[in-house]
């Protein structure tokens, strides 16, 4: 059985629609900028990828506005993005054969911010009624759900940074399993002061001042991440549902998927990166000389980043395979990281275009990597594997290729 | 005390819970019933936390599950209201 | 020929029985473990009444170090962890790493510790801006739960795919059902699995205080959870964690293990309907229970228990009701049903999990554990609810339940293995 992604919706600080995020991708159009929305100045870090010209009235029903979290407005817009690009409406197949598969790290926190915040200083009586479900890490796999009628068999998930390539991993499965569209990928989002606080608590956000040299993975610079907001929501299909209702476009294929967890810290041994790649090529049947692309996970930590260049010189060789990291132009969107970098890939292979590393200028030459670099680099891609980790130890690798009817 | 007039429901309904887009509220909505309004249960819910708020009327649970279209809500607010006053 | 999956072994946390042999003692005795609030002044709430763990964190072994950095919800489900393991055993140091995995549920996971920080950042949370000043370095822990499942990944050795399934008050059927579609399909051989959440703080009871789905009947605490009774009124808030060995089960036999049961069949649909609201008639949830027994190739007059979801609001249990005469027709009215939300209250992501421990356990015993506080049926709940004492009978196969804000519908079929050998 083949599965398939035939929609996409992005929504990213530096693009708010699919074209619209791949074209910032392909130009180097940053999404990198200082946060607003209240008073940094006590914070040591500043810049964030935010996303700015979203007004959530004209993307969705007044009647939902009240119960979400901006990250739910995020998930909510992009699937309807990636159903409309598929050509699904709820019609489409009967009853429980549309499912939905997505992923989230942070849950819906300014909402509950807000209402934590109301609890304590105005009373009980004053928290939503909505706080019971807009906060849940469930809430957008939920809340698509119903607004596109998907009754088949649903899951959220959590894996940190790299819980929203799990969540397409779960997608096929479950395409696999018999459920023929699955609605995945994932969101997120917490900008409001306490969520900022928290994604800084976690040590590695950069404190570089300009835009432009912040998030800078693979660079000899590199000294921490910018976090960003939004992500993508993909549509899976499997093959031949997808052509017997005639889907406008086959992006192409999942064509593999692994994930592993690093050995306990203070071990020694290898972290487990190498073996989710090596993991996901098998399961694709593909030999490292297949893959075309790699879109790297690319954590802009001088640590992080050697371990990442020494699993990929391990899987392909020194210099083996052209990698690339634009999150570097959106910064890092959590769950959304993951199904952003397969959007740019599967687009990629569409296009013939790998787009290139945002502000990435100098890769120490132990690295070992082809890391694309400046412009994009125009080549013939079938096959492109996505990495994503994930704090405490998460590793999760999955590979698209070219469809081809078979 | 103030008492709940239907434009300060109607304000109160699509604060706590937006509005159908496909209906128009500003029409005579008072025999509707809330469901054809496209309002939910957690709908009534919440627009009762914000009357109370607002207003200082605690409607009971069982009212605000019973209770069907804007006018019977009004009545039971405005009822309230009086025998707060009295 | 697909790999089978089977449970060797339980670790259980949950109101008034720690260990599973005090979890135990407290449902087949038909007692009830919900108390008055005592974790913080409830006073101002609606709802004040909750199913707490009494859990020491210091004689469960754990360091003053990894007190401060695991949630308490992390902690339930690292002590679980150790007993389930102790349970199962295996030598799980004796296991290629590679090949073990963890499956994590949790609804709110480190909500207690996300309030307390608030708190803390917030001048006692007064202020929506916080002060970074007072920021603690394992905030980013709460924010982003995915450290539960990495703590047991690291208690247990695991390298294989760890990771948290967060579906709501279905998590804990869920991430079970994750683990056995990783060991069926051969991505690994043994999966440590399991949920748990602790939510009694107060933005949790604020939460369902204000939509009005956690009881008001705070002056008899002890007979505060009362599902399928007619003069129930909401659900009890309860904290709880339970974690399971899941292993191939050829696995299993060759090592000699101790089996519980196997897993049948699991199948979750979601009903799209609403966030929080169920349809009257069940259908969602009837069709996970069909796909889970077609799965499991059991014809549903075999089952012989079933565990409910049995949450205590009046719409969940004549939904699930009807749930069960859908999916299972005359069979509905002559299969004891029970729920032991009843006796331990409602642990939100952790329940699915604490009740197929329950499951497990009515198999091992032959004991159908009751309702307890059944005194007048819901005269719409026409099944036989086991009300207030258990019951001696062969216990084979169960279905167990769940139901779950976002509108999760999941069932899952627990065995004898000799079930579906014969």
């Amino acid at each position: 059985m083949t599965t398939v992604i035939t929609g996409i919706g992005a929504a990213t600080p530096n693009g708010l629609g699919t074209e619209a995020f791949w074209k910032a991708t392909l130009t180097g159009t940053n999404g990198v900028r200082e946060l607003t929305g209240f008073d940094t100045s006590a914070y040591p870090s500043r810049l964030a990828g935010q996303i700015v010209d979203y007004d959530a009235k004209t993307h969705l029903p007044s009647r939902l506005l009240p119960q979400t979290d901006v990250s739910t407005r995020y998930a909510l817009t992009a699937a309807a993005w990636a159903l409309a690009d598929a050509g699904v409406d709820e019609n489409t197949l009967p009853d429980y054969d549309m499912g939905t598969v997505t992923s989230n790290a942070l849950g819906g926190f300014a909402f509950t911010h807000q209402e934590f915040n109301k609890l304590w200083s105005k009373g009980s009586e004053f928290v939503s009624v909505y706080e019971s479900f807009a906060w849940f890490y469930a809430v957008n796999t939920g809340q698509i759900s119903i607004r596109h009628k998907l009754r088949g068999p649903s899951a959220a998930l959590v894996g940190e940074q790299a819980g929203g390539l799990d969540a397409v991993g779960h997608a096929r499965r479950t395409v696999e399993r018999g459920t023929k569209l699955v609605v995945s990928g994932g969101v997120d989002s917490a900008f409001d002061p306490w969520g900022w606080a928290s994604q800084l608590a976690g040590g590695r956000v950069t404190t570089a001042t300009d835009p432009e040299a912040a998030y800078l993975p693979f660079d000899e610079r590199a000294a921490g991440y910018v976090p960003g907001e939004g992500g993508a929501i993909l549509v899976a299909e499997d093959a031949a549902s997808a052509r017997e209702r005639g889907a406008p476009r086959i992006y192409g294929e999942i064509a593999g998927y692994a994930s592993t967890f690093d050995p306990k810290p203070g071990t020694g041994r290898e972290p487990g990166l190498r073996r989710a790649a090596e993991l996901a090529l098998a399961d694709a049947g593909l030999a490292p000389a297949d893959i075309d692309v790699v879109f790297a996970d690319a954590a802009g930590l001088p640590e992080l980043d050697r371990i990442e260049a020494d699993a990929l010189r391990a899987v392909f060789g020194p210099r083996g395979v052209p990698v690339t990291a634009p999150k570097a132009l959106t910064g890092r969107m959590y769950a959304g990281g993951g199904p952003a970098d397969l959007a740019s890939a599967l687009l990629s292979i569409r296009d013939g275009v790998i787009p290139a590393s945002g502000f990435t200028e100098r890769v120490p030459d132990a690295y070992g990597i082809d890391l694309v670099t400046g412009e994009p680099r125009t080549r013939p891609v079938s096959a492109a594997l996505v990495l994503a980790r994930g704090r405490w130890g998460f590793n999760s690798a999955v590979v698209v290729t070219r469809h081809t009817d078979h | 005390m103030a008492q709940l007039a239907i434009e300060d429901l109607r304000r109160i309904l699509i604060a706590c819970a937006g509005e159908d887009d496909s209906l128009d509220l500003s029409g005579d909505i008072l025999d509707s019933t809330f469901e054809d309004l496209g309002y939910d249960s957690l709908a009534l819910m919440e627009s009762a936390a914000r009357i109370k708020q607002e207003y200082g009327i605690d409607l009971s649970d069982d009212d605000i599950a019973d209770v069907e279209t804007p006018r019977a809500l009004l009545a039971l607010v405005n009822a309230d209201t009086a025998s707060a006053a009295a | 020929m697909t790999r089978r999956v089977v449970i060797t072994g339980v670790g259980v946390r949950a109101p008034g029985g720690n260990g599973t042999k005090a979890f135990w003692d407290l449902l087949s005795a038909g007692r009830t473990a919900t108390r008055s609030i005592s974790f913080f002044d409830a006073s101002p709430f609606r709802s004040r009444i909750a199913g707490e763990v009494d859990f020491d964190a210091a004689a469960e072994g754990f360091g003053p170090r990894e007190i401060r950095r695991m949630d308490r919800a992390t902690q339930f489900a690292v002590a679980c962890t150790r007993e389930a393991v102790a349970d199962s055993g295996l030598d799980l140091s004796a296991l290629d790493p590679h090949r073990i995995g963890v499956s994590l549920g949790s609804a709110v996971a480190s909500a207690t510790s996300l309030e307390n920080e608030y708190l803390v950042m917030s001048d006692a949370g007064k202020q929506w801006e916080v002060d970074p000043g007072y920021l603690s370095p394992h905030m980013f822990d709460y924010l982003s739960p995915g450290v539960m499942p990495a703590e047991v990944a690291w208690e247990v050795g695991a390298e294989g795919p760890v990771t948290m399934v967060s579906d709501g008050c279905t998590s804990g059927l869920d991430s079970v059902g994750y683990a056995v579609q990783l060991i069926r399909e051969g991505t690994v051989d043994t999966v440590v699995a399991g949920a748990a959440d602790t939510p009694i703080s107060p933005i949790v009871v604020a939460c369902f205080d204000a939509i009005k789905a956690t009881t008001t009947r705070n002056d008899d605490p002890a007979h505060a959870s009362r599902p399928f009774d007619g003069t129930r009124n909401g659900f009890v808030l309860a904290e709880g964690a339970a974690m399971f060995v899941l292993e191939e089960y050829e696995a299993a036999k060759k090592r000699g293990a101790h089996i519980y049961a196997e897993v049948g069949g699991y199948a979750t649909r979601c009903n799209a309907h609403h966030m929080t609201g169920l349809r009257k008639d069940g259908r969602e949830m009837a069709e996970a229970i069909r796909v889970s027994l077609d799965e499991a190739r059991l014809d549903g007059t075999k089952i012989d228990y079933i565990n409910a979801h049995g949450s205590g609001t009046k719409q969940n249990d004549r939904h699930e009701t009807a749930a069960f005469k859908r999916s299972l027709g005359q069979h509905a009215y002559d299969v004891p049903v029970s729920s032991i939300k009843s006796m331990v209250g409602h642990s939100l992501g952790a329940i699915g999990s604490v009740e197929i421990a329950a499951s497990l356990l009515a198999i091992e015993h032959n004991v159908v554990p009751p309702t307890a506080n059944l005194h007048t049926p819901d005269p719409e709940c026409d099944l036989d609810y086991v009300p207030l004492t258990a019951r001696e009978q062969r216990v084979d196969t169960v279905l167990t339940v769940g139901s779950g804000f976002g509108g999760f519908q999941s069932a899952m079929i627990l065995h004898r293995p000799e079930v579906a050998a014969a």
